[in-house]
């Protein structure tokens, strides 16, 4: 557990993180509690998981939160019906419970023989008491299993990252438990950055005219959904393969589904005047 | 210093409890600050702060508690051992550095630039001016400023603790300001009571239960049944439109949207008046006449179970709320003064709100009078992430 004092985060080729972002990684790394990331959608709240499993080379688990999720599926399953099922037919091993539980993400994570980075994805997707469910399992990194009797305690404290969208909010207590960082929209440096670290060489001219297009859209009066990072990125690509003149982009907003993905949004571009 | 930044903290609104206070304790203990100001700030925000909306207290806080802190960190002494003895991974940043700005440069000369510069900002700030933040546009922006090496990009990463601090970057998540849709949504969420605690309500099979009573029954069927769970709320919207509401009619369109979007709620209704209700109320915010329903109709068919807002500046004529009505179509008055319509859905809904757009108003004129007299008869919150939040609390419980 001690190894992760000698390991800082430090981004990686494919993600480009700002100073405090990497700052906090790194402390809740060193403090061993869950990171809480914030941040507009497209922002690389879910990246950031894979660089920094990526960079510290450890394995990921993805633990994705769907609104029907409980905190019991990331712990283990007990699958009843197969139970009941193969007891019909007096299967072998039927009256072995510990042959019906599946262990899930979190107990994967736990179970895992080297430490793992485990990302719990969009928290805020399932039921509001969801967080409070995997308190104790979150801060003493163990559970049981009253079927079995048995009891999981991770043998490496795995790096967790839990990502949010602000659906819902979350409950005080979960929150206290952990480092909490707010992805802000990249500035037009980080954006070149971010630009260059996708592509290997571009067309310097069409990238800075998808950029002075991108950022008018975004702040352009009345657009619901403001493009994002990921948006921007597929843009230029689309921009670069089909080899538009640079000079019309500002102009005409070429492909502009790419960027804006509601019909009103982009009414309201051709509103504007452009494309 | 360091306890009163904590009450400090406490005092503005931020929720830091004992336990986060210490946890960031014994992270200075480990040394994650970095032995540096900015990391302090970044740490104690990490720790301490739990939401966006939150940053801009802990700005404010972190300026007024740390602005005469004497700058005596050793920062310069670090960077100095760091510029001397540039390893792994900062050499290449470096390294990138001067091929890029400073191609002509050598090391010794960038380094004595860079002293200089650093001996600059030690005596501007003890000459009580902004921190290093002022020389964060100067060629070695691209430098590292941490002592472990954590690689600061161009000008927009160049920032110190104070500077990023004073910057209050994050004005606009503050939960005061008057709201944007998801987070309205967020807020109707919380407005909810599951049928599952509603004794009444239809039961379902339990699938699971039942499989598992009927294995411990020896394989003998064994049915078990559950409450639904679903939110057994019924709302009903009641929406001033019109008039003086047009300028908050942004407003009240994503109140409207995050109401009914969410599909959440077990029943919503939305009727309109305008100013005041009298004796109809209207299906459409145009308030067509064959779109009425007669406000006694409405008393009768929602029982006392329903919750209501309304949502309404209550800024309008006096005489609208104390006189009845005179409707030029029927050459008639209405029965009831509006003051009587409000006290009579008073008392039939218990759980009842006002949401004003309008901020309570703290001085007393002719067009205020209204709003604060029905202030005092209803409660009344602001249009706002907060007074709604506060509104819904209130509407969950029998006042």
């Amino acid at each position: 557990m001690n190894q992760n004092n000698t390991e800082a985060f430090r981004g990686d080729d494919k993600y480009v993180a700002s100073e405090d972002l990497l700052a906090t990684v790194n402390i809740a790394m060193a403090l061993e509690k869950p990171l809480l990331i914030k941040g507009e959608p497209g922002t690389g709240k879910t990246k950031l998981a894979e660089a920094v499993s990526h960079a510290l080379g450890k394995k990921l688990i993805i633990w994705n939160i769907k609104s029907t999720t409980k905190a019991q599926d990331g712990l283990y399953v007990y699958d009843v019906v197969q139970r009941l099922y193969d007891s019909q037919f007096g299967t072998h091993g039927v009256d072995d419970i510990a042959h019906y539980i599946k262990l899930g993400k979190l107990g994967e994570a736990f179970t895992s023989d080297e430490q793992v980075v485990l990302l719990i994805d969009e928290i805020d997707k399932a039921d509001i008491e969801f967080p409070n469910d995997l308190l104790w399992e979150l801060d003493q990194m163990e559970f049981s299993i009253p079927e079995t009797g048995e009891n999981i305690k991770a043998k490496n404290r795995p790096i967790v990252i839990i990502t949010s969208n602000a659906e819902k909010e979350l409950p005080d207590a979960f929150l206290r438990r952990c480092i909490f960082h707010y992805i802000e929209f990249p500035d037009k440096e980080q954006m070149k950055e971010i630009i260059s670290v996708h592509f290997d060489h571009l067309d310097e001219k069409l990238v800075s005219q998808a950029m002075a297009a991108f950022y008018m859209i975004r702040e352009m009066r009345g657009i619901d959904k403001k493009p994002s990072t990921s948006e921007l990125i597929d843009w230029i690509r689309a921009l670069s393969v089909s080899g538009v003149d640079p000079e019309m982009i500002e102009k005409s907003i070429p492909y502009a589904g790419v960027l804006l993905k509601k019909d009103k949004d982009i009414n309201t571009l051709s509103r504007n005047g452009k494309f | 210093m360091f306890l009163q930044f904590f009450y400090k903290l406490r005092k503005n609104g931020l929720d830091v409890s004992l336990n986060e206070w210490m946890t960031l304790m014994s992270a200075l203990e480990k040394g994650l600050h970095k032995q540096s100001f900015t990391g302090f700030y970044h740490l104690a925000r990490a720790i301490v702060v739990k939401s966006e909306v939150e940053f801009d207290k802990f700005d404010q806080t972190f300026v007024e508690v740390f602005k005469g802190v004497p700058y005596e960190g050793p920062v310069p002494d670090e960077v100095m051992k760091w510029l001397q003895n540039p390893k792994d991974t900062l050499n290449r940043d470096f390294y990138d550095d001067m091929m890029g700005e400073y191609k002509d440069q050598d090391f010794e000369e960038l380094l004595r630039k860079m002293k200089e510069t650093l001996e600059k900002q030690d005596g501007e700030h003890n000459g009580g001016t902004k921190w290093v933040g002022t020389q964060g546009k100067t060629g070695y922006g691209n430098s590292g400023w941490f002592p472990n090496g954590i690689r600061i990009g161009g000008e927009g990463m160049h920032r110190t603790a104070m500077s990023v601090a004073t910057e209050r970057n994050f004005r606009d998540f503050r939960t005061d300001k008057v709201l944007d849709n998801r987070q309205l949504t967020v807020a109707f969420r919380k407005l909810r009571s599951f049928s599952t605690d509603d004794p009444f309500a239809e039961k379902e099979l339990d699938i699971d239960g039942t499989i598992e009573d009927t294995g411990n029954n020896a394989g003998v069927l064994k049915i078990r049944m559950k409450n639904p769970r679903k939110n057994a709320v019924k709302l009903i919207l009641l929406m001033d439109s019109g008039g003086s509401m047009d300028w908050y009619s942004s407003m009240c369109n994503m109140l409207f949207h995050a109401a009914t979007k969410s599909n959440f709620f077990k029943e919503l209704h939305t009727f309109y008046f305008h100013n005041c209700i009298y004796d109809k109320v209207y299906k459409t915010p145009e308030l067509f006449g064959k779109d009425s329903v007669t406000t006694d109709w409405l008393l009768d068919n929602f029982g006392s179970e329903y919750k209501v807002i309304i949502v309404s500046d209550a800024a309008m004529n006096p005489h609208e709320l104390v006189e009845r009505r005179y409707d030029w179509r029927t050459r008639s008055y209405d029965e009831n003064t509006g003051l009587d319509r409000l006290y009579s859905l008073k008392d039939h809904f218990p759980y009842l709100i006002w949401l004003n757009p309008e901020p309570l108003p703290t001085q007393r004129n002719y067009w205020s009078q209204t709003h604060l007299e029905l202030a005092g008869i209803f409660k009344m919150y602001d249009l706002s992430v907060d007074g709604l939040e506060k509104g819904i609390k209130s509407l969950m419980a029998r006042r």
